[in-house]
């Protein structure tokens, strides 16, 4: 690899790609246990039960996901300040909508959106997990799954801002999805227009999928 | 008595360039180093000039007015580049190439010139293809050819319809491999106000920093001046806005002679003027007279109710239109040359039968070829008694298929729709084979100062073929001038840097910051396009497509007059030290209203009809060809290269006698 | 037709420069728009006052010289035009049209309408070339067949002018586009082989040390492109500078 591929703007359009796909295969994995808990609890429980307690998952895994959020996140936020100095003066008239969609420009508001919500979320479930196992040592609960996760969507306040987040969610991967293709230098007359349906479809399905769970949850759970 | 030396070398015509080679001075590599070299404009010629100089070893300066010299005007070229490579095996050859073109030119070009045009034309697309120009292909993978113009074979290649563009863009790749190595210093955004002469020689120019104002000196043991045509003379036209004859001009008044200002190439397939405000005017390809019948209405009461927009040019029936061109030409009908097609349009207009509301414009009608072709379309899908629907939708679409590029433009200009209704066109100025007058090395009347391309008087004699003017750009920048220009050199390898602080750079840059103030300090009441649009009417008016005596007489006068109220009542707003575009224009705007002077002149010195050049008295009185253009091949057989003697109109002639050894003189016919 | 206009106005590079507002009146709707300009040029003239500065050469789409930021798109509101291609009949009576130069910071404003676009020339000098000498015995054109499709698609590409559009538009003020366009139009042809992993590397090095912004495949500069330059060759060009840091040194 050259020396100048990580400061470089093509590199580093290259990183958030990257980023990116593996980000959008860990919602993958992330949406598909979660549904599991709308038809089976028993199977939801084993399953995170399994991540939360498999080594590789936990001490490898875990690790480089965060590494992978957090590089996704700094990147996007140094490359939205620095792509903003690039025009110093503004237009006095700008018609963006004219030539691109509003979701393709303000990736950085729909990024920094799940951000926030990402606090929230580490806070329900991230938190208590790693206190359960690095502060108290209980790492045997293969039960608890389940119950923790439909108590938390008794609050309909919360349930709103979930929902509310996965929109957002759904927005940013509606352009992210096969933006990352085309930063990684994949275009193909034949398969992009294939990758951008499929993309839409990723987000749809992710973000109301997410939304579906957070709301049965929450009137299931009365 | 002529004190022109041609310097064409001796031998058999298809000798003659490899014995000069052969025998010319070169410079060694090691003292190349030692030597400059400025190039005025960085179009075909100068961009490959400045390219293939640098690439030897040679210190070259390039200076361009506009910011990049991507921008040169050879990059609005459409049609394509010939060159005699008998790729398509229908018996294109050297000699084939250099017949037609001095055909073509009719036979006012110099027979050594164009054979080593035709004979370096294959070497250009060599040269173009190794720099990455993506030419069109054929499926096989081979370079394809179209035919073009009137000639028999197809030795026309082409990229799209911006093949000028893909040239010059291979040029520019060229000059930016040897910018980026130092050896070319590019100045962009400057242009040349002077040449500067020291011991009889061009040893640099004056040229002006156009964003800051500032006058520089520049030196350099050759001065390349390929800096374009002057059909701006015209004010409408089809150049740049830009683009000029300012450096041409200064160096004649410095010594260069200018050999055959008249010939002038007036196109017949323009997109007419809509008012008063066009600045410039927009071309079409030839190509389109193909499938298009040129007409206009038999009456004039149809005339006037077009005009009025009372009827439209669909609503008159076959016997109430004028295909002109098929009346006067039945041989060729539509397909005439473009001189004798843009004439006949002429002819038509100032008889009042102009159809838009300028009086100005033609119409070209698709109609008969949608017709013909949407008929053989039904026959060939197996419809029988197709309706007129069909066949239209039909013939639309193969029209589409041919031209749809073409008939898009119209429509994002004119604002009408060319497949439902006439297109209208009108002659525009396209090009000026005229210039300044160069030896068989390329050198002008001045030692060490060359003039590459359009802005000699080139190979095109009084009329250029299409798809030549790439050719002889590119020919003279990449394999004329480089061997050429070192014959020269040779003698310098020991002269050294030349020193900026001679008085002659202090007092040509005095002359020139003396001259700029003078303009600016006018302070008068008309802008300097006021003064090139009054310039431009008479041009056209008079010294146009079709000339006589009185009318050249008169306009002698009128330009004079012009230039007079010019140096007393322009107004050039802002200052001298800044960016100050109607400064630039003034500039520009005062040498053309000398040159259009002696232009006028040179015409009115040519008593014959030639190529480009028609005088109304000098036509065929009897026979088939009446009313036609005629030659005199007794009396002007020459070029006409003009001394500058302090006022255009004292221009002194020299006459260069052309040979034609090779070739047989005849007589062009299209009826 | 009578239009206000609102055009930006800047001494020179280091004036602050503002928006001066100027009414005009009866103005053909068969102008071009730089047409209009000459027009208001004419008028200020005659008034007194110093003309806008404006880049135009050779009116015809192809020089790629002109740049405006009109109404808030570049090259103004028709598609695949450049300025001096738009015609006047886009827009209405009585509107209002504001006249801004490209802006960006690697194409400062020289004078009103007029910017710097040298960043651009040094890109192309970094790599955007293919090192042949001239010489009148390159081998035969034909030597070397080159696939249609193949051929085609360097001429896409290689149709760029050069205008700037693409980073007016751009809302990061991205170069990719313009740079994309020639990396790809020689990776298309067995001529550009040789050099192509250096050429990709020197060009996009060049391209972000003249600052411009990073693109976010918004495709703005697709749309406003006159020439239709596709986005596809910006992909081709990441791929083509991954594939050559992966393996340079």
């Amino acid at each position: 690899m050259s020396k100048g591929f990580s400061k470089s703007s093509v590199g580093r359009k290259v990183l958030m790609a990257l980023s990116g796909f593996f980000l959008i295969s860990f919602l993958l994995l992330h949406f598909v246990i979660n549904f599991l808990s709308v038809f089976d609890a028993d199977l939801f429980n084993v399953a995170s039960h399994f991540m939360g307690t498999n080594w590789i998952i936990q001490f490898i895994m875990q690790p480089v996901l965060l590494f992978g959020v957090l590089f996704h996140l700094i990147m996007g936020i140094y490359l939205e300040l620095k792509n903003r100095a690039a025009r110093p003066i503004k237009y006095a008239m700008n018609k963006p909508s004219e030539n691109a969609s509003w979701i393709s420009r303000n990736m950085v508001i729909t990024g920094v959106m799940v951000l926030l919500f990402l606090g929230l979320h580490f806070y329900d479930f991230w938190v208590p997990e790693i206190v359960d196992k690095f502060v108290d040592g209980i790492w045997d609960q293969p039960t608890k799954y389940f119950t923790h996760l439909v108590h938390k969507f008794e609050d309909p306040v919360r349930v709103g801002i979930y929902c509310l987040s996965f929109v957002f969610l759904g927005l940013h991967l509606l352009h992210g999805f096969q933006s990352a293709f085309q930063s990684a230098g994949f275009n193909h007359n034949k398969y992009t227009p294939l990758i951008k349906k499929l993309g839409n479809l990723f987000a749809i399905v992710i973000s109301l999928g997410f939304i579906f769970i957070a709301v049965f949850h929450h009137f299931n759970s009365h | 008595m002529s004190t022109l030396d041609s310097k064409i070398p001796e031998g058999p015509i298809k000798d003659k360039w490899t014995k000069h080679k052969n025998d010319i001075n070169v410079v060694n590599p090691a003292n190349k180093r030692l030597i400059d070299v400025i190039v005025v404009g960085t179009g075909l010629a100068g961009g490959a000039a400045a390219a293939s100089l640098a690439e030897m070893g040679y210190a070259v300066k390039a200076f361009a007015y506009q910011d990049s010299p991507r921008r040169a005007h050879s990059i609005a070229a459409q049609g394509g580049i010939n060159a005699a490579k008998n790729y398509q095996n229908d018996g294109d050859s050297t000699y084939r190439l250099f017949y037609d073109t001095v055909k073509g030119g009719d036979y006012r070009s110099r027979e050594a010139n164009v054979y080593r045009l035709a004979e370096v034309s294959g070497n250009i697309i060599d040269q173009c293809v190794a720099q990455g120009v993506p030419f069109a292909r054929e499926y096989g993978g081979l370079l394809d050819n179209r035919s073009f113009g009137g000639v028999l074979v197809s030795r026309t290649f082409y990229a799209k319809g911006q093949t000028g563009q893909q040239l010059l863009l291979g040029a520019y790749s060229a000059m930016n491999r040897q910018i980026g190595k130092g050896k070319i210093t590019m100045y962009n955004r400057h242009e040349m106000m002077d040449v500067v002469i020291v011991d009889g020689k061009a040893r640099g120019i004056i040229a002006r920093n156009m964003i800051t104002g500032e006058i520089e000196k520049h030196s350099a043991h050759a001065v390349v001046i390929a800096s374009g045509g002057y059909g701006n003379v015209f004010f409408l036209s089809t150049n740049a806005m830009g683009s000029n004859a300012s450096a041409a001009w200064k160096i004649h008044k410095k010594g260069a002679f200018f050999a055959n200002p008249c010939y002038t190439q007036i196109h017949p397939t323009c997109i007419p003027r809509s008012g008063d405000f066009q600045s410039k005017l927009t071309l079409m390809s030839e190509s389109l007279r193909n499938d298009g019948r040129i007409w206009v209405p038999k009456n004039m009461d149809d005339v006037k109710a077009i005009r009025d927009g009372k009827k439209k040019p669909t609503d008159l029936s076959e016997e109430e239109r004028d295909y002109y061109l098929e009346r006067r030409y039945p041989a060729f009908g539509n397909l005439v040359p473009r001189d004798v097609a843009s004439r006949a349009a002429k002819e038509r207009c100032d008889a009042g039968f102009g159809v838009n509301a300028t009086g100005e414009a033609v119409y070209l009608d698709f109609k008969s070829a949608i017709n013909r072709y949407g008929n053989e379309k039904a026959h060939v899908l197996g419809i029988h008694n197709p309706s007129g629907a069909k066949v239209t939708e039909l013939g639309e679409a193969v029209i589409e298929e041919k031209y749809g590029n073409l008939f898009q433009m119209y429509e994002k200009i004119v604002a009408e729709n060319p497949y439902k209704t006439p297109m209208m066109i009108y002659p525009a100025v396209h090009y000026t084979m005229g210039g300044i007058w160069c030896d068989y090395n390329l050198m002008t009347t001045i030692p060490g100062c060359y003039a590459a391309g359009e802005a000699n008087f080139s190979d095109h004699g009084a009329n250029r073929l299409g798809a030549s003017a790439l050719m002889q750009g590119l020919a003279d920048g990449y394999f004329v001038l480089p061997y050429t220009i070192g014959d020269y050199l040779a003698d310098d390898i020991r002269t050294g840097t030349i020193s900026t602080d001679s008085s002659e750079f202090n007092d040509a840059a005095k002359e020139v910051a003396d001259r700029l103030e003078k303009l600016i300090s006018i302070k008068g009441t008309k802008s300097v396009d006021s003064f090139h649009k009054r310039l431009g009417e008479v041009m056209w008016n008079k010294v146009g497509m079709a000339r006589n005596a009185k009318g050249l007489t008169e306009a002698m006068d009128e330009i004079k007059q012009i230039r007079e109220d010019f140096w007393k009542d322009v107004r050039i707003p802002g200052g001298v030290n800044e960016l100050n575009p109607e400064l630039e224009k003034a500039g520009r705007v005062a040498d053309f209203l000398e040159l259009g002077e002696l232009f006028a002149k040179d015409a009115l010195q040519r008593e014959e009809s030639c190529g480009g050049h028609f005088r109304e008295e000098s036509v065929e009185e009897d026979g088939l060809q009446k009313g036609e253009a005629k030659r005199n091949d007794k009396d002007f057989t020459h070029v006409a290269a003009w001394e500058y003697k302090g006022d255009p109109r004292e221009a002194v002639m020299h006459k260069e006698e052309l040979e034609f050894n090779d070739i047989e003189l005849k007589q062009r016919s299209y009826k | 037709m009578d239009l206000t206009l609102k055009v930006w106005r800047q001494k020179n590079k280091e004036d602050k420069g503002g928006i001066e507002t100027y009414p005009i009146k009866g103005i053909s709707e068969h102008a071009s728009f730089l047409e209009m300009l000459d027009v208001l040029n004419e008028q200020l003239i005659s008034e007194g006052k110093e003309p806008v500065a404006f880049d135009h050469d050779c009116r015809e789409g192809i020089c790629g010289t002109c740049s405006l930021y009109i109404n808030g798109e570049a090259h103004g509101p028709d598609r695949k035009v450049t300025t001096c291609q738009l015609h006047m009949r886009m827009f209405k009576d009585g509107e209002t049209v504001y006249i801004e130069p490209w802006r960006s910071k690697s194409m400062p404003v020289i004078k009103d309408l007029i910017v710097d676009r040298t960043a651009f020339e040094r890109i192309q000098q970094a790599g955007g070339f293919i090192s042949v000498n001239t010489s009148g015995n390159t081998q035969d054109a034909n030597a070397l067949p080159i696939a249609k499709p193949m051929a085609d698609k360097a001429m896409d590409a290689a149709t760029c002018i050069g205008c700037g559009a693409c980073v007016a538009t751009c809302k990061n003020s991205s170069a990719m586009l313009f740079v994309a366009a020639k990396v790809s139009q020689y990776s298309y042809l067995p001529q550009g082989q040789i050099e192509r992993k250096e050429r990709v590397l020197n060009m996009v090095e060049q391209m972000d040390k003249e600052g411009f912004g990073n693109c976010t495949n918004t495709g703005a500069c697709e749309v406003e492109c006159p020439k239709g330059i596709s986005l596809e060759f910006i992909a081709r060009m990441n791929k083509e500078y991954l594939g050559a840091s992966i393996v340079s040194e």
